[in-house]
């Protein structure tokens, strides 16, 4: 059994635990300890169970089976396992951008403003300027009436769901040379349904027997996520939701005010949540709440949907991943409301410990005898309203003896985006990436690197994504993180500009003091990873940098991955052309030498990136900042300025 | 003293003893290691199947054990105290008499190392690793019933 200390570097989360501990309340960390030691099979890959004639296992110690009934050896069950779990990912980020496309598609027809009166409080399209950039992109001319934009632009985002041949639009804003690459090999994402069901076709029993070629059209889906699904939730939101700025917030379940209601929205989608925030504010509510003996209402989130609602409004963020359920230990949240993914199970048993009432909203993700007020764009903001009334009424059901808030919270800066940094950079009139390119061929940035994804239970909460991005800017690399990744370093203090001083390098360092950033630049929630692979475009568009996405001086990690959309990101960054870290533990492949070896060296001669799995976060520094250095190289450039 | 006992009825074929005791056997003690070691770790116990059962079956440490009696090195010797039937590896021939006359099928022979596997009841640890690696608590670990 693992000390608290072990469990979480986080004192909130330290401290939330011991309630939990105190009460006999049963958290990720003690369903960890029930499962383990967890299924060997499992672990390495070579369970599989995908036709009837199974389940099959391969005997990873040589001795007994080395194929399934079918004939199937290790290679192949692991590669189809790890396909399926592609596919899984990918299908969760761009059902999500299919949604936000959807949304626009019902702004375009009107439908928001209809029925009785106007809604003044639901959709509409709050950056027009990004509007018309995509309507380019698509063809589309800007002359035109911005409904008439609108409408065509929905239309063409949604038709690259059912595409089925040429090529997504938004993969052309990848260089030149990396698409040829993708040519090459033939992995050009084509439309983004037809990627994930041709993956998922090829796993069927009989069918991809070549796990190299099992990868390959794994890559394919993959892209059609990062350069589709995921890219078209992102730009699409900025669009609807208007672009984020950088904005200051607060951190960590200290967030959680003991006088308020408290209303925590927990998920990834942030088009109800949007109408949360407004709700929040709504006087009548407001009035109401203090009619109940609150001071107001207070909105928090968790995990991803934080995240958005931290990007575009400064809302601050009750915390990260594992922190879900600390957050209702406090006994201080009267509604988690909860939308899609990485909402674990366990909250519903969790809330009925406490007055908390769980809501669910999204027609997919329901929880057996929770409370669902399911949400539709028609009526979003008479269902955030509903929600919040309920959490409301029930404030005068919080058992005040049992609130126990951590005290802890932390200052952070949010909000950038690709097109921020450059504004930031170049100023306003003459916005341009030049000033961050010279930068690092100067060599007073080393390079860059994306540091995103989860939490573990495996691994000490927030410990590898800290050690590791601390490391990482005290060598004078510029960290871009999304995710919950963020939210840990956040909670450390490395997301205020006053970090550099603290923990950067030198060069680093200037830069930021120079134009007042962090060190550490939080660019969203996981579906805008796909901001970082339009930044690196950019990047190479600028010029100085090399050809292609894979020369730039820059490496990512998932150094604390747990979820299938994280394996996603992963290969769509790989596929990229960038050397991709992960901790946590590696893919569940190790049970084929074939295919691990593959992942972490022979892909690189396809794509010119590749995997590393690692377990010590410090280790995970150096070799990403081998890989940064080799690059360096490649292009010519000096050693950075301030070599340690 | 503890013996390893087994409900059969709990028993779902998973093989997780199998590999905790491979894991336990290796240099490593660790999944992920023990799979790259150069001579690969082999499980001293197994799960045969058979009309519709389970049976995972490891060596039973029998009083009256027929190994020890026709180990023509002497390299097999019943530990009265430990309730244990040892094996002296530096006597071993590997002629697989013990594995031939065990009434269990308990003791299975590996060619590799030429030496026969049998459980050792995890002796450097506080109980055997297939206990904890059950699922279903379908290996107990308990005093010996009389």
């Amino acid at each position: 059994m693992s000390s608290i200390e072990q469990k979480s570097i986080d004192p909130a989360t330290q401290e939330a635990l011991r309630k939990a501990k105190e009460e006999n309340i049963k958290t990720a960390w003690d369903r960890l300890e029930s499962q383990e030691p967890q299924c060997g099979f499992g672990q390495l890959g070579v369970c599989c169970t995908v036709c009837a004639m199974g389940p099959c296992r391969i005997d990873p110690f040589g001795e007994g089976a080395q194929a399934g009934v079918c004939g199937a050896d290790a290679d192949t069950i692991a590669a189809r396992n790890l396909a399926r779990k592609i596919a899984v990912g990918a299908s969760a980020h761009s059902d999500h951008g299919r949604d936000v496309a959807h949304t626009l598609a019902i702004i375009a027809e009107g439908h928001s403003h209809s029925g009785k009166g106007s809604h003044s409080h639901d959709y509409g399209i709050l950056d027009v300027e990004k509007l018309k950039v995509l309507a380019q992109e698509y063809d589309i001319d800007t002359n035109k009436s911005q409904e008439q934009i609108v409408k065509e632009l929905s239309q063409k985002l949604l038709a690259e769901f059912g595409r089925q041949e040429g090529e997504l639009t938004f993969s052309k804003r990848a260089p030149k040379k990396r698409r040829e690459i993708w040519k090459k090999l033939d992995i050009v994402p084509r439309g983004i349904d037809r990627e994930v069901v041709e993956l998922l076709h090829t796993t069927h029993m009989g069918v991809d027997n070549d796990y190299k070629n099992i990868i390959k059209t794994g890559m394919r889906c993959a892209l059609s996520d990062g350069w589709g699904g995921s890219m078209i939730a992102t730009d699409v939101q900025d669009v609807i939701l208007g672009s984020p700025v950088p904005v200051r917030s607060k951190v960590n379940l200290g967030v959680l005010k003991e006088n308020y209601v408290n209303i925590v929205v927990h998920g990834h989608e942030p088009i109800l949540s949007e109408m949360a925030v407004k709700a929040s504010q709504d006087p009548e509510l407001v009035k109401l709440a203090k009619s109940k003996g609150a001071q107001g209402i207070n909105l928090a989130g968790i995990c991803c949907t934080a995240n958005e609602v931290l990007m575009r409004h400064g809302i601050p963020v009750a915390g990260n991943f594992l922190q879900q359920e600390l957050a209702i230990i406090t006994g201080a949240v009267e509604v988690m409301m909860v939308d899609v993914q990485c909402i674990m199970p366990a909250l519903r048993e969790i809330a009925s410990c406490f007055h908390t009432k769980l809501v669910t909203t999204s027609p997919k993700a329901r929880f057996p005898g929770v409370t669902h007020i399911e949400f539709t764009i028609d009526k979003a903001y008479e269902v955030a309203k509903q929600i919040i009334q309920l959490g409301i009424e029930n404030f005068s059901n919080r058992n005040k003896g049992r609130v126990n808030i951590p005290k802890q919270e932390m200052d952070l800066v949010a909000g950038f985006t690709k097109e921020i940094i450059f504004q930031i950079l170049g100023g306003r009139y003459r916005a341009t990436y030049k000033p961050l390119n010279e930068a690092i061929i100067s060599g007073r940035l080393r390079g860059l690197a994306g540091v995103v994804g989860c939490n573990n239970v495996k691994q000490t909460h927030d410990y590898f994504h800290t050690a590791l991005v601390k490391e990482l800017i005290k060598r004078d690399v510029l960290v871009l993180q999304t995710g919950c990744s963020a939210i840990a370093c956040a909670k450390q203090g490395l997301l205020i500009p006053e970090a550099a001083k603290e923990y950067a390098g030198k060069g680093l360092q200037e830069i930021c003091e120079a134009v007042g950033i962090p060190p550490v630049l939080h660019l969203g929630s996981c579906v805008d990873n796909s901001r970082i692979l339009s930044a690196a475009s950019y990047i190479i568009k600028e010029g100085g940098l090399g050809e292609d996405l894979s020369d730039i001086p820059a490496a990512g990690c998932a150094p604390e991955w747990m979820s299938e959309k994280a394996i996603t990101i992963g290969f769509y960054f790989v596929a990229s052309g960038v050397y991709t870290v992960f901790g946590a533990q590696p893919f569940a492949t190790l049970g084929s030498k074939n295919l691990t070896d593959y992942l972490t060296g022979g892909m690189e001669k396809d794509v010119a990136g590749r995997f590393e799995f690692c377990d010590d976060p410090l280790k995970m520094a150096q070799l990403m900042i081998a890989h940064i250095d080799k690059k360096r190289r490649a292009l010519n450039l000096k050693p950075a300025m301030y070599e340690s | 003293m503890k013996q390893l006992y087994y409900d059969v009825k709990k028993c779902l074929g998973c093989k997780s003893c199998e590999v905790a005791c491979a894991v336990a056997h290796s240099l490593s003690d660790e999944l992920f290691k023990a799979i790259k070691e150069e001579k690969l770790s082999l499980p001293r116990k197994k799960v045969f199947f058979s009309k519709a059962k389970n049976y995972p079956v490891s060596c039973r440490h029998c009083k009256d054990p027929k190994c020890v009696d026709a180990c023509m090195a002497a390299a097999l010797t019943y530990d009265k105290e430990k309730g244990m039937v040892l094996h002296d590896e530096a006597r071993c021939v590997g002629c697989w008499m013990c594995v031939m006359v065990c009434p269990y099928g308990a003791v299975r022979p590996n060619l590799k190392t030429k030496m026969p596997l049998r459980c050792d009841k995890c002796k450097d640890k506080k109980e055997p690793s297939c206990v904890k690696a059950c699922p279903t608590g379908a290996v107990i670990w308990q005093e010996e019933v009389k």
